[in-house]
């Protein structure tokens, strides 16, 4: 039977399926295509951008030639783990806070906890330094620490936050209905539930950490580098493609972080 | 108990049997809910006394109580499995797991969840989380379960379902069920006794069958089921009976056996299935029946009953009619038919002085 609605209806979702596809496609070209690149010129046998053949030298070059670079890469990966898990435990009982006790700062502490998220992080970069220098803190890792705990700290109180917005409290009367204590309900029942909230923002904590070049600039003393703040100094020097090995090597760190992670959170999907 | 100014609970005093299949009954804010929750020792009272078992719990912990709740929002554990869940209670009492994989195992094949032990709370349907609220509620073996409002997330079909299986949970262990809920179909077909609620009071605490058929006040009438409500004036009593006069309608005979004694003015109720329509004049030799001639303003049909609003005088009645066998021809009473109503003098009921006494 021909009925020329439902017809017009097929033609013009394979239309809407074609133009959405193109710009799929777009979208993930312009995304991978320079870290393709990026690859790609990892292996080169020359430092310029012409391919002279393939070489894995730039790799040796970064495990055996490069100690200020793994120094670096050090002190980035202490002070994201570390700002990242302080945050994490601050955030994470700051939420659980706001949201289960009506206490008078409780407006005030909930806005000022998004400034830094808004505020630019040439800011915060600044007073940071300012507020460092007038209490006689010498600046250096412990300073970059502090300063990565307080900007990431927001990140974690929002995403946890987030968490306990669909959190039914009866679940706490229920824990102690059947028996448990109060650090049991906390252990067992309130930690579990919002697990998913604490660790993307840990995760997140971290990711924020290992990138920031900005505010660690100002923060930073001598014998302090952390990787972007080094990888920014060696390319004043012109780009060596020991940073593309690098960046390669991070990238596939990252992305087999990332899909077992991804499964972790979604097995723990709950409602 | 009072929240701030606000009285939630007014003076009430309850005698709950052992095993009884109890309901708390009332809208939203009479404070049925929060009675349960100073039984289950969520908020405590700001006077009175709490006995389970002749002892005063009080002063004691939630789960020192020897009494469990079923939440309305079912509070599962949403990390753990449906094993797990009902495991919770004997785990933090440190039970050896042979013994709980034992005892889950009954209480799950109590509320018949054995095949989905393994799934996640987010992978059941509404009903099965609720089974597993009362497995994981009476894992401990309470003497008395509370159940507040269990069954309001489900729909209606399920919900007849559960409540049969509620029933039937009940009737297996044996131990005493409060049950909190603002749906009085609910409580009349499953309870041994109801208690019906409003602002913080205990209006009427009977059986199923005397709350609907003798309600103790205009409330009570109003809230159960549906009703004719009128206020009328007692024109006279003798022999058991009281002649009232319904303005707009007429004389009304009524039984004095029931309901408060008669002042001058009353609130007289009569069900609308006790009242029996037809298009002839029934037997006027009875000097108990009251009978009124009007017109079916509106008919409604719902399958198993029509509903007629019929116009007597200036009064309006609510009268049900139950289709109890089929007819060629459809509905016999149609709108606008002339129509005699009629009922027993002992089927309306005086439910309280009226409101200007």
């Amino acid at each position: 039977m021909y009925r020329p609605e439902v017809m017009k209806r097929i033609a013009w979702n394979r239309d809407v399926f074609t133009f959405s596809r193109i710009v799929c496609a777009l979208t993930i070209g312009f995304l991978l295509l320079p870290l393709l690149v990026l690859a790609a010129y990892s292996f080169n046998d020359s430092r310029t951008m012409s391919w002279t053949g393939f070489s894995t030298k730039w790799y040796e070059k970064l495990f055996s030639g490069s100690p200020d670079l793994w120094r670096a890469f050090r002190n980035s990966i202490v002070i994201a783990i570390g700002s990242g898990a302080v945050a994490t435990a601050i955030g994470t009982l700051g939420a659980i806070g706001a949201a289960r006790y009506r206490f008078r700062l409780r407006g005030y502490v909930q806005t000022i906890g998004f400034l830094p998220m808004i505020l630019p992080e040439i800011i915060i970069g600044v007073s940071l330094s300012m507020f460092f220098a007038g209490i006689g803190l010498k600046l250096g890792l412990f300073t970059i620490f502090l300063a990565h705990v307080s900007f990431n700290l927001p990140f974690v109180f929002l995403l946890v936050s987030a968490r306990m917005e669909e959190f039914d409290y009866s679940i706490v009367e229920a824990a102690y209905d059947l028996g448990a204590n109060e650090i049991q309900t906390l252990t067992l029942v309130v930690l579990p539930t919002i697990m998913p909230g604490i660790l993307s923002g840990f995760l997140t904590a971290v990711t924020l950490s290992l990138e920031d070049f900005v505010i660690t600039f100002f923060v930073s003393g001598p014998g302090s580098t952390t990787l972007p703040l080094y990888i920014y100094s060696m390319i004043r020097y012109g780009v060596s493609p020991v940073i593309n090995a690098l960046s390669v090597l991070m990238i596939a760190g990252t992305a087999l972080l990332a899909i077992p992670l991804r499964k972790f959170l979604k097995d723990f999907a709950v409602h | 108990m009072s929240f701030g100014d606000f009285k939630a609970l007014d003076d009430v005093s309850l005698r709950i049997n052992k095993g009884e299949f109890f309901s708390l009954l009332g809208p939203s804010g009479c404070g049925k809910t929060t009675l349960l929750r100073i039984i289950a020792g969520f908020e405590n009272p700001d006077e009175g006394l709490v006995n389970i078992d002749g002892i005063d719990v009080l002063p004691l912990e939630p789960n020192k109580r020897g009494v469990n709740t079923v939440f309305q929002s079912y509070a599962l554990f949403p990390h753990l499995s449906v094993f797990e869940n009902v495991a919770f209670p004997l785990r933090l009492r440190k039970t050896a797991p042979k013994a709980i994989r034992a005892k889950v195992g009954e209480y799950l094949e109590l509320v018949q969840l054995v095949d989905h032990a393994r799934k996640k709370p987010s992978q059941l349907s509404g009903g099965q989380k609720q089974r597993v609220a009362i497995a994981r509620a009476l894992i401990n073996e309470p003497s008395v379960l509370l159940l507040d409002e269990p069954l309001s997330a489900l729909d209606a079909k399920l919900r007849q379902h559960m409540l049969i299986e509620l029933d039937s949970i009940h009737d297996k262990i044996g131990i005493t069920f409060i049950y909190v809920t603002h749906d009085q179909q609910e409580a009349l077909s499953v309870s041994d006794r109801i208690a019906v609620m409003n602002g913080g009071k205990v209006l009427q605490c009977d059986s199923p069958y005397e709350i609907y058929e003798n309600p103790a006040t205009e409330f009570v009438a109003r809230f159960i089921g549906e009703t004719n409500l009128f206020d009328a004036s007692v024109e006279s009593v003798g022999g058991g009976r009281a002649s009232l006069s319904v303005p707009g309608l007429g004389k009304v005979l009524v039984e004095t056996a029931k309901g408060p004694a008669p002042g001058g003015t009353a609130i007289f109720t009569i069900r609308p299935e006790k009242i029996h329509i037809d298009h002839e004049r029934p037997d006027g030799g009875r000097s108990d029946l009251n009978v009124f001639e009007g017109v079916v303003e509106e008919p409604i049909y719902s399958g198993f009953q029509s509903k007629f609003f019929v116009r007597c005088g200036d009064a309006t009645l609510k009268v049900f009619k139950q289709h109890a066998s089929y007819q060629e021809e459809g509905p016999d009473i149609a709108w606008k038919d002339r129509v005699f109503v009629s009922w027993s003098s002992d089927d309306g009921y005086i439910v309280g002085p009226g409101s200007d006494a």
